[in-house]
């Protein structure tokens, strides 16, 4: 993992949930603004994936367990698309505040996989 | 609200169930993990963990589901967990010794969701039990079914 990229991507997550969250509060259906946040998180993810997958071949293996970064990754990557399509089908304010508490569950588990990466001593 | 009023993934129910979904998810990825990985360090804190796991999946699913059978199921499932969060937090942080682990961290490597009341979850397993069992009563059958536009045959 690449720090930066790191708190980058949980910044943004952080932004887009608080986003969704509040337009859900507001009454707001889904709409571009707020489906357009989980995309962006769900994007940060695979580039993340990304890095996860080529940094131990540049010199940066992780500290902690592999497979159980890889538990978090996994499940991190399956929630934006499960929420969006949930709301997609369901159009209603409801659907808003889950894709925002999605957004903000995916922070805490890229900052438990950077604590997995980095501290934890395998 | 349509029709089908007597399903209970309806309005603030939905946020409910995803927030129980993503626990279950939580639950069963890391007590999984525990146990291929390091059982022996901790079988019954590991074994709580992965019931507590099963329980979370059942609870999400009997949220999901309509009828007085899983309205049942519901209560039987969230009930087990506020009690579990409750005994199994209170162990944790006054005899940890008990169930087998070394330290009272939320965020160590034996930590389970229950642990010191789901610390390491944000407090969210203790807090969301309470929230589903309010959830659960405000929805119960008796008041649903007076509820007006019953779709013929259900």
């Amino acid at each position: 993992m690449i720090e930066w990229f790191t708190y980058l991507q949980v910044g943004v997550a952080v932004v887009a949930g608080l986003l969704c969250l509040a337009l859900g509060f507001a009454g707001r259906q889904p709409n571009d603004y707020s489906m357009g946040a989980t995309l962006v998180v769900e994007l940060l993810l695979i580039a993340q994936l990304v890095v996860a997958i080529v940094s131990p071949f540049a010199g940066n293996p992780p500290r902690g367990s592999l497979p159980e970064f890889y538990i978090y990754m996994i499940s991190a990557l399956l929630l934006p698309p499960l929420a969006g399509f949930w709301a997609l089908l369901e159009r209603n304010r409801w659907s808003t505040v889950v894709l925002g508490v999605i957004c903000l569950a995916v922070a805490v588990m890229v900052y438990r996989m950077y604590q997995i990466w980095v501290f934890q001593v395998a | 609200m349509t029709a089908n009023s007597s399903s209970r993934a309806v309005g603030v129910g939905r946020v409910l169930i995803a927030v129980y979904a993503i626990l279950a998810l939580a639950a069963t990825g890391r007590s999984v993990f525990q146990i291929i990985d390091r059982f022996s360090e901790a079988p019954l804190a590991f074994s709580l963990s992965a019931l507590s796991a099963l329980v979370y999946i059942l609870a999400t699913v009997a949220l999901i589901m309509r009828g007085d059978t899983w309205y049942r199921v519901a209560w039987a499932t969230i009930g087990f967990e506020f009690v579990g969060v409750i005994v199994v937090g209170t162990l944790s942080v006054f005899v940890p010794s008990l169930l087998g682990l070394h330290g009272v961290d939320p965020f160590g490597r034996q930590s389970t969701v229950w642990s010191a009341y789901g610390l390491g979850y944000l407090l969210i397993p203790l807090a969301l039990p309470v929230l589903g069992m309010i959830y659960l009563h405000r929805r119960r059958p008796s008041v649903v079914s007076v509820a007006p536009v019953q779709t013929a045959g259900s």
